[in-house]
C-alpha cells in the first residue's frame, strides 16, 4: 500500500517535471468581434515536438505569440518551464524569453544588417563573457548546422526564402534554445528545400534536446517531425493525436487535412 | 467630428506615453553607443549636402531680395547683418528642421515602420532585446543632437552665400562682410535660436520614431507612417517656432 502511494507521487511529480509548456483555457480576442483564442488547453513535453494543424487565419501564430507575449493574452494560464509568464514584470519575462527561440513565419531578418550582424545581434547582447574568436566559432556553427556558411557576409534582400527561412533558424539556434517555436518553418519552399528543413527540425531536437511547437500546413513536414499532432479550429483545440491516429481519424474535416 | 476628436486625443495619449517612455529608459543602461554613432552618422552626416545647398540658396536669395528695399533708404550697409540676423534667428532653424522633417521624420517612419510590419521589432522583443532602447532612443538622441548642428552648418553656409549674393552688385571684401556680420548678431539672438532648434531635433526624431513604431500591420502602412512623420513633424516645428517667439518676447 505504502510503496503504491510513494509510486504515485513519483510519477506526478515525473509528470509535472516533464512538462514545459502548460496553456490552460486561453483567451484572446482582437477588437470586439474578432474572438481568436477561445480557451485553447495544451500542454507539451520535455523533448516534444508538437504540431499544430489549423487553418490560415484561426490562431495559430497568436497562439504562439502569446507563449513569449509578444501578444498579451486576455484570459487564461501559461505556463513555461513552470513560470506563469502572464504575471511577470520585464526582466522576468527576458530570463524566459531567453530560453525560447522564436522561428517567424516570415523570418524576421534584421534587414539593414549582414547575415553576420545577425546572428552576433543577440549573442553579443546576452554572451557579453565570449571573446570575439568565440563569437565567430558560434556563428559558423550556426550557420553550418543550416548549411549556410557561405551566406555569412551577404544582406538579407540577397537571400532567397528558403535562406532567410534558415538564417532565421540558425539565428534562433545560436542562443541554444531550450524551447523553439516553429511559425510555417516550410511554406513557400519547394519540396526538397522543405525537406530539408523539416529534417534540420529533427536533427536540432535530437541534438539539443529541444522541445519545440510547429505549426505547419505541410503535410509531409508535419509527419516526420511531429510526435503529437493538434488541430486549431475556431479558438479550441479539438482534435489531438499522432499523425498516423488523426490520418484515420471518425472526423471527416480532420480527415480533410491529410490529403 | 465626435470620432475625429477622439482619435486626437487618443494619439495624443499615445505620444505622450511614448515620450514618457524615452525619458525613462534615456538614463537607463546598457547604452547603445555604437547604434548612436551610427544614427548620428546616418542622420547628420548624409544630411550635409541638402542642408548646405539649402542653407546657401536661402542667404542668396535673402540677399537678392532685401537689397532693394534697403537701398531705396540708402542703408545698403546694412545688408549683411539683416541677412545674417534673419538666417540666425528664424530662417536658418525653420527652413532646416522643415528639410529634416522631410528627410529624417519621413525615413526614420519608413524603416521603423517596415521593421514593425516584417517582425523584425518582435523579433528583437523575443530574443529579449528591448527595442525601444535600441531603436528609438538613439534616434531621438541622435536627431536631438545633429539637427542643431545642422541649422548651425545651414547659418553658417547661409551667410557665404549672403557675401555671394552681395557681390553680385557690388564689391565687398570678405573680412568686412563678417565683420559686419559679427557686429550685428548678439548673444541674445544666438541663444534662443539654438535653443528652440534642439526641440525640432527631439521632435523629428520622437515623431518619425512613434510613427514607425506604432505602425499597423500591412504593407501600405509603411508608407502612411512616412507620410503621417512628415505631416505631423513640419506642424509641430511651426508650433514650436510660434511658441519660442513668445517665450523670447517675454524675456526681452
Ligand atoms: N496584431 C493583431 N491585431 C489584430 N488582429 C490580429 C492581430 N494578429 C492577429 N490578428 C487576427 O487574428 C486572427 C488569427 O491570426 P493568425 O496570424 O494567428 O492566423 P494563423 O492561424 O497564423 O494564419 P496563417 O496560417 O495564415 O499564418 C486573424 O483573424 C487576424 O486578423
Ligand atoms: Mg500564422
Amino acid at each position: 500500500m505504502i510503496p503504491e502511494e510513494i509510486n504515485t507521487v513519483e510519477q506526478l511529480t515525473d509528470k509535472k517535471e516533464n512538462t514545459v509548456i502548460s496553456i490552460g483555457n486561453l483567451h484572446k480576442s482582437f477588437g470586439k468581434n474578432n474572438d481568436v483564442l477561445k480557451g485553447v488547453e495544451l500542454t507539451v513535453k520535455k523533448g516534444e515536438n508538437l504540431v499544430v494543424l489549423g487553418k490560415s487565419g484561426s490562431g495559430k501564430s497568436v497562439l504562439i505569440k502569446c507563449l513569449v507575449r509578444l501578444v498579451e493574452a486576455d484570459q487564461g494560464e501559461i505556463k513555461v518551464f513552470d513560470t506563469d509568464i502572464t504575471t511577470l514584470d520585464n526582466n522576468a519575462l527576458n530570463a524566459v524569453r531567453l530560453r525560447i527561440g522564436f522561428l517567424f513565419q516570415n523570418a524576421a531578418l534584421y534587414d539593414s544588417m549582414t547575415v553576420r550582424q545577425n546572428l552576433e545581434f543577440p549573442l553579443k547582447r546576452h554572451s557579453k563573457e565570449l571573446n570575439p574568436t568565440e563569437v565567430e566559432e558560434a556563428i559558423i556553427e550556426a550557420l553550418d548546422s543550416v548549411g549556410l556558411a557561405d551566406a555569412i557576409d551577404k544582406m538579407p534582400s540577397e537571400l532567397s526564402g528558403g535562406m532567410r527561412k534558415r538564417i532565421g533558424l540558425a539565428r534562433t539556434l545560436i542562443l541554444k534554445p531550450e524551447i523553439i517555436l516553429y511559425d510555417e518553418p516550410t511554406t513557400g519552399l519547394d519540396t526538397i528545400t522543405s525537406r530539408e528543413i523539416s529534417e534540420l527540425i529533427l536533427a536540432i531536437q535530437k541534438k539539443n534536446k529541444t522541445t519545440s511547437i510547429i505549426i505547419t500546413h505541410d503535410m509531409a513536414c508535419a509527419k516526420l517531425t511531429g510526435d503529437r499532432l493538434v488541430i486549431l479550429k475556431e479558438g479550441l483545440i479539438v482534435a489531438e493525436g499522432t499523425y498516423e491516429e488523426l490520418e484515420k481519424s471518425g472526423d471527416e474535416w480532420v480527415r480533410s487535412f491529410f490529403n | 467630428m465626435v470620432i475625429y476628436l477622439k482619435s486626437i486625443f487618443n494619439d495624443a495619449g499615445n505620444v505622450t506615453l511614448f515620450t514618457a517612455r524615452f525619458f525613462k529608459e534615456v538614463l537607463k543602461p546598457p547604452f547603445e553607443i555604437k547604434e548612436f554613432i551610427r544614427q548620428c552618422y546616418t542622420i547628420g552626416y548624409k544630411s550635409l549636402p541638402l542642408v548646405g545647398i539649402t542653407g546657401f540658396i536661402m542667404g542668396l536669395v535673402l540677399t537678392l531680395q532685401s537689397r532693394p528695399t534697403l537701398a531705396e533708404f540708402g542703408a545698403e550697409s546694412w545688408l549683411p547683418g539683416m541677412v545674417a540676423l534673419s538666417l540666425i534667428r528664424e530662417i536658418a532653424p525653420v527652413i532646416t528642421a522643415l528639410i529634416c522633417a522631410g528627410k529624417i521624420s519621413s525615413g526614420i517612419g519608413a524603416e521603423l515602420g517596415s521593421m514593425k510590419v516584417t517582425e523584425q521589432i518582435d523579433a528583437m522583443e523575443v530574443s529579449a532585446i528591448n527595442p525601444y532602447k535600441y531603436l528609438v532612443v538613439t534616434r531621438i538622441l541622435a536627431t536631438t543632437l545633429m539637427v542643431p548642428l545642422l541649422v548651425i552648418f545651414a547659418d553658417g553656409i547661409g551667410i557665404l552665400g549672403g557675401y555671394i549674393g552681395i557681390n553680385i552688385h557690388s564689391d565687398v571684401n570678405l573680412v568686412r562682410y563678417f565683420s559686419q556680420v559679427l557686429a550685428s548678431l548678439d548673444f541674445i539672438d544666438i541663444l534662443p535660436a539654438t535653443i528652440k532648434t534642439f526641440f525640432f531635433g527631439f521632435f523629428i526624431g520622437m515623431i518619425g520614431c512613434y510613427k514607425g513604431f506604432t505602425a499597423a500591420n500591412g504593407t501600405e502602412s509603411v508608407g502612411k507612417a512616412a507620410n503621417s512623420a512628415v505631416v505631423a513633424a513640419s506642424l509641430i516645428i511651426f508650433i514650436i517656432d510660434m511658441l519660442a517667439v513668445q517665450i523670447t518676447d517675454l524675456f526681452m
